[in-house]
């Protein structure tokens, strides 16, 4: 399936502007504060002023989620900023986080909006407190009439309540069907904690070494606490304009060449056709078939790892290597580093940078592109970025270009 | 059964309880088409391959292939002693319908991809709603008593 581009609306939308709140573990301030910050943040990177903004867009919004996984809505910041938009919407059935810049693309493309403002904000680290990871488990306290529906039903009555254990298991049968191991699959953790150290706003940034990586506790087999990432409070947000209004921005606009929002397989962790991949597989081949561009014309890419597996998946997925290969590609860490063929999670990823839930990968490859990343700046200024984000049933990728 | 350890158990529905409360005589249920045979899960009101609404519960064998697993080390909530594992298991009768499940009466580290097992239930009294969790064990039954 191939498109012409002038069928491909997306490429008809920029980025103008990023901005990014405070970051950190524990921070006890209010989400929606730091929701603000970061969407201010944004706008004025953009040379706009609340008034330009005529669009909204968020992911998850209102939906009944964990503690912390939502620091505001679509609603909350539209009021709090006395937005006039043309559109907006929110919502968490989309592919993954992405899908609300996505879907910012088409309704800029579509002309309902000039420049939609798209944020996520969590709050996860200050959620759980002090009481650990089960304040944020469902029925965690035991006892009680919580009981398990939806896709949880699946799930929870078998002790199986953290998507660490549904990656775990796609883990586990790579491993099994191709030989990766736990050595191959440390080089996700140990780039990103490379490159953390350079990031003055990531929450690991000491020296990580192979034994430190081994010697973890293991969380889920074939997963140490070091394949996990680290729940954190922060906000980004991300402009994204009509890419005919780039003369009114103060900054030279990033270009959206393709998206790939595609699910074939079944919408569930445990039903999906193949155990080997996930639905990183289907929206990286609608990526590519939405473009002239090749897996070798990209200068950085910028992947999810809520788990280290899911940065592995994707890079076969998006054809960086075969299926399977995905181990061999990354073993010894040098092809991904910063000086590598194909530097990987310049900022440290949520591994070290902190979950800031998909949107940290997309600010990460914006400041990269526009040559703002300071210490961690790659020495070649990147010209075009992949960035992907999500896991499981829910995933979408950018394939973004400096004008 | 006062000896089991916490377990969150499912909401029982109309559209689930054939499901859940399967293990009452042993037996492990699907939906099913009477038109076609597939096996419909999660349960749907339609069968997705011929549309037809002419579905009932139909019980399989109970025996199933690892098709991947875990063995869990993290005390996500209170639960049977560490590690457990989780596994992802394909029915024999149609290997695309998957159940995530515990492996039991097994030592974890003796579970593989592959290995073969057989569904084995846990009774739980919830109020009037008593469900049966289908766990599955290997086939042959227990290894580690």
């Amino acid at each position: 399936m191939s498109f012409s581009s002038a069928e491909q609306i997306e490429k008809r939308a920029c980025i103008s502007g990023v901005g990014q709140s405070q970051i950190g573990r524990r921070l006890y301030r209010d989400p929606l504060e730091l929701t603000l910050d970061a969407c201010v943040a944004a706008i004025e990177d953009a040379g706009l002023t609340t008034r330009d903004i005529d669009g909204l867009s968020t992911y998850p919004g209102m939906a009944p989620t964990p503690a912390g996984f939502s620091g505001a809505n679509a609603q909350q910041v539209h009021d709090a900023l006395r937005l006039e938009v043309g559109w907006y919407g929110s919502g968490i059935e989309t592919s993954g986080q992405l899908g609300s810049i996505v879907n910012a693309c088409l309704a800029v493309g579509a002309g309902l909006a000039t420049h939609v403002l798209c944020f996520r904000s969590v709050w996860e680290a200050s959620a759980q407190g002090d009481k650990g990871r089960k304040a944020a488990m469902p029925g965690a306290g035991g006892g009680g009439t919580y009981r398990a529906a939806g896709l949880m039903e699946w799930t929870l009555p078998f002790y199986a309540p953290s998507a660490a254990i549904w990656v775990a298991m796609f883990a586990q049968k790579h491993f099994h069907e191709y030989g990766t191991t736990r050595e191959q699959l440390a080089q996700i953790a140990l780039n990103a904690r490379k490159n953390a150290a350079l990031n003055p706003a990531a929450i690991y940034r000491e020296p990580m070494s192979m034994d430190d990586y081994l010697a973890a506790r293991i969380i889920s087999t074939p997963f140490c606490l070091f394949d996990c990432d680290v729940p954190a409070d922060g906000a980004t947000a991300v402009i994204i304009s009509r890419r005919e209004r780039a003369r009114d921005l103060r900054k030279p606009t990033i270009r959206v060449e393709a998206v790939g929002t595609a699910l074939r397989g079944r919408p569930s962790w445990d039903q999906f056709d193949d155990l080997t991949t996930m639905a990183n597989r289907d929206a990286a081949a609608h990526l590519w078939s939405r473009t002239d561009l090749t897996p070798a014309d990209v200068d950085v890419a910028e992947i999810y790892d809520g788990f280290s597996f899911l940065t592995l998946s994707w890079l076969e997925a998006l054809g960086f290597c075969k299926a399977g290969e995905g181990g061999p590609f990354i073993e010894g860490g040098d092809r991904i580093a910063r000086d590598g063929d194909l530097p990987l999670n310049t900022h440290g990823g949520q591994l070290s940078a902190g979950r800031l839930h998909g949107y940290g990968f997309l600010h990460e490859a914006c400041v990269q592109l526009w040559g703002e990343a300071g210490e961690r700046q790659l020495a070649a200024t990147p010209r075009t970025a992949a960035v992907a984000a999500g896991g499981g049933n829910t995933c979408g990728a950018m394939l973004l270009a400096r004008e | 059964m006062s000896d089991l350890p916490f377990r969150i158990l499912p909401q029982v529905t109309e559209t689930n309880r054939h499901f859940w409360t399967s293990g009452r005589d042993g037996r492990l249920r699907f939906l099913a088409c009477n038109q076609c045979g597939f096996l419909i899960h999660p349960p749907a009101p339609i069968c997705p391959r011929d549309l037809s609404k002419d579905i009932a519960p139909q019980a399989v064998s109970g025996r199933a292939t690892v098709a991947t697993f875990t063995v869990n080390h993290q005390a996500w909530m209170p639960g049977p002693d560490l590690p457990y594992v989780v596994a992802i298991v394909e029915i024999e009768e149609q290997p695309s319908v998957r159940l995530t499940t515990n492996i039991v009466n097994c030592a974890p580290e003796d579970v593989t991809i592959g290995m073969k097992v057989q569904v084995v239930f846990e009774h739980r009294r919830d109020g009037d709603d008593d469900v049966w969790i289908p766990e599955f064990e290997p086939a042959g039954g227990a290894t580690d008593r």
